[in-house]
């Protein structure tokens, strides 16, 4: 990468997290919540990308570990205890049993694996929906108090998006340098080929493990924001359907991508508030798009930018090449 | 005693429709690679199609059959050329995700063009019960289980005693040395398109009358078909047909014997189990990791 281009990222990068922190403040209280779930959203599918895009394992349980963390911070705060209790609760719990739910993709192909979390979200439904003594089954949890953060409080819209931002950034950060670390580096080597990892020496079984429960923390992470967000959960949020929308966010933005989960939660979670003009169609016209992206291009959106990237810079050599070639051949 | 006589007679019945889905299910997988997450609702697609052109006008019998026909096209011939052949050659998960999107589509078209409200279907077989071995059985559980095993006798025969059978099973194993010996491979992939567009016609014919015809039954029913898949192997015809009659008695069972609740928990705490141990499936042959 040269020096000009990286500077043009950097200044990307700042524009858009400035975007995102000035561009909202004359939001309505429904922008801002459509928002906030946007950042939720993009927390859940980051930790899904790290299982499935890096680590190449796919889950569908992912939206249960979201209602995991959920449950956590609605029935703990509800009693309460401060939320960051129930976020350590939520992570430990998920990343338990993400670990224990890892060991089937020890012994079996990726498919397997798929109708083992299929099995688990499931599972986790009918749990959060049968416990009434835990969860008050379909009844839902409701005034869920939003969290007073650095003394702040964040029971207005505003605030409260502002403590999903922030969050967003802080497990973005810990991403970036998880994916930079020589654990990142060991889980893309078992995505490409877990044999030659294995006789290069990395413990494919731990990191394969690790891949999935620490995407599956992120999930609990998610959920407990997501509860204060809405301030009311029931189980219908949580089924299999959740899971299936993460995994699309993953692979509609790019997976294995570093931004691709917050493109795709972006497509997720606003295109059906533009295409809202359509009525009942936006859902079909949502799948009929996701079909052709997905026949135009199977990595995602950010497949189409990195194609075109790198055509570029293969043009650029091949331009240089002819320049050095022809100088080559003047030359006496 | 007695109960559980009705209680099994009840879950085959159940579980040959489950069989016939899982047995689609798995053809596919053989063939192409192809894991449809869609199987659901194209299950649920034939009825609302037979009940459209019902609604045109046109007497039962007539529906039925164009019902079927609009199935091999639409989820036969349409599926495979309009998805699935521009996505094969990119592997398995984004076809997968595809058919997600395909379901979620199907679920919202249905919801959009014809109703959001479960409507009545008839049904194939009469109404009432006949009596066997000073037994009350509901015609309807039998002949269910009648065509559904006339049908899958039907396909295991196709499938082991003709040429065309013979050279599909060449195509699933290996498809290179297929061709090579002549088998025209892309007419045997269309080919397990077709028989599963009206698999799941025959099925949608079949359980609709049962659980009445709405726009989210396929969840359900392709869920099962899944678990019905796995559990009898997922790359053997006669496993899909054992794992579909097994949960479909297991599921009976279980909603007599273990709390409604938690009913729909014990066909995947076997799913589960038979993965951890049996990964191939009961009936299945192990398959070799691709590397």
């Amino acid at each position: 990468m040269s020096a000009t281009a990286k500077y043009w990222r950097i200044a990307l990068g700042v524009a858009v997290i400035a975007a995102l922190i000035i561009a909202p403040m004359n939001f309505n209280r429904y922008g801002l919540y459509i928002l906030s779930q946007w950042a939720v959203m993009t927390i859940a599918a980051m930790g899904l990308n790290l299982t499935l895009g890096y680590a190449g394992q796919v889950s569908l349980a992912q939206g249960a570990f979201v209602g995991i963390g959920a449950y956590a911070a609605a029935i703990m705060t509800t009693q309460g205890m401060p939320l960051i209790a129930a976020l350590g609760v939520a992570v430990v719990m998920c990343f338990a049993i993400g670990w224990i739910l890892g060991y089937p993709a020890l012994r079996v192909q990726h498919h397997y694996l798929a109708f083992v979390t299929l099995a688990f979200s499931t599972l986790a439904f009918l749990v959060f929906r049968n416990e009434d003594w835990l969860t008050k089954g379909i009844y839902g949890i409701s005034n869920i108090p939003r969290p007073n953060v650095l003394g702040f409080a964040t029971n207005r819209p505003l605030p409260f998006y502002y403590f999903c931002l922030g969050s967003l950034g802080i497990v973005s950060l810990a991403m970036w340098w998880l994916i930079r670390s020589p654990w990142g580096r060991a889980f893309v080597a078992l995505r490409e080929n877990p044999v030659r990892a294995l006789s290069l020496g990395i413990d494919t079984r731990r990191y394969t493990l690790m891949a999935f429960a620490i995407g599956s923390a992120l999930g609990g992470v998610a959920g407990t924001l997501y509860a204060p967000l809405t301030q009311y959960i029931d189980p219908v949020p949580f089924n299999l359907s959740l899971s299936l929308d993460l995994l699309m966010m993953v692979i509609v933005g790019g997976s294995g991508f570093f931004f691709g989960p917050f493109l795709g939660a972006m497509i997720a979670v606003l295109l059906p508030e533009w295409l809202r003009f359509t009525e009942g169609y936006y859902l079909m016209l949502y799948a009929v798009a996701v079909m052709l992206l997905l026949i135009y291009s199977p990595t995602g959106i950010l497949g189409i930018l990195d194609r075109y990237l790198s055509e570029r810079r293969t043009k650029a050599a091949s331009a240089l090449r002819a320049v050095a070639k022809s100088r080559l051949e003047t030359a006496p | 005693m007695s109960n559980l006589l009705d209680l099994l007679v009840a879950g085959l019945a159940t579980g040959a429709i489950y069989a016939l889905v899982a047995v689609g299910f798995t053809l596919l997988w053989q063939t192409s690679q192809t894991i449809n997450f869609a199987q659901g609702e194209f299950v649920m697609l034939p009825a609302f199609l037979m009940l459209a052109v019902m609604h045109a006008g046109a007497p039962f019998w007539l529906a039925v059959i164009l019902g079927i026909l609009l199935s091999l096209l639409l989820l036969g011939l349409g599926f495979k050329l309009l998805l699935v052949d521009p996505m094969l050659r990119h592997g398995v998960l984004p076809l997968a995700i595809a058919t997600m999107a395909l379901a979620i589509g199907m679920k919202e078209a249905v919801k959009q063009f014809f109703s959001a409200e479960a409507s009545p279907f008839p049904s194939i077989v009469p109404a009432g019960d006949v009596s066997i071995l000073g037994r009350v059985v509901s015609l309807q559980s039998l002949g269910v289980l009648a065509l559904a095993i006339a049908v899958v006798i039907g396909l295991t025969l196709l499938l082991n005693r003709t040429s065309i059978g013979h050279q599909m099973q060449a195509t699933a194993q290996n498809p290179t040395v297929a061709r090579i010996i002549g088998v025209p491979v892309e007419r045997m992939i269309l080919l397990t398109f077709l028989i599963n567009a009206f698999l799941v016609a025959l099925a949608s014919l079949l359980i609709t009358p049962i659980y009445l015809a709405k726009f989210s039954s396929g969840e359900v029913l392709g869920q099962a078909a899944f678990i019905a898949a796995i559990v009898g192997g997922f790359n053997q015809v006669r496993g899909a047909i054992a794992g579909g009659l097994l949960i479909g008695v297991v599921d009976n069972l279980a909603a007599a014997y273990v709390s409604t609740q938690y009913r729909a928990a014990v066909p995947l705490a076997l799913l589960i189990i038979i993965i951890l141990f049996r990964p191939q499936g009961l009936l299945g042959r192990p398959e070799e990791r691709t590397v």
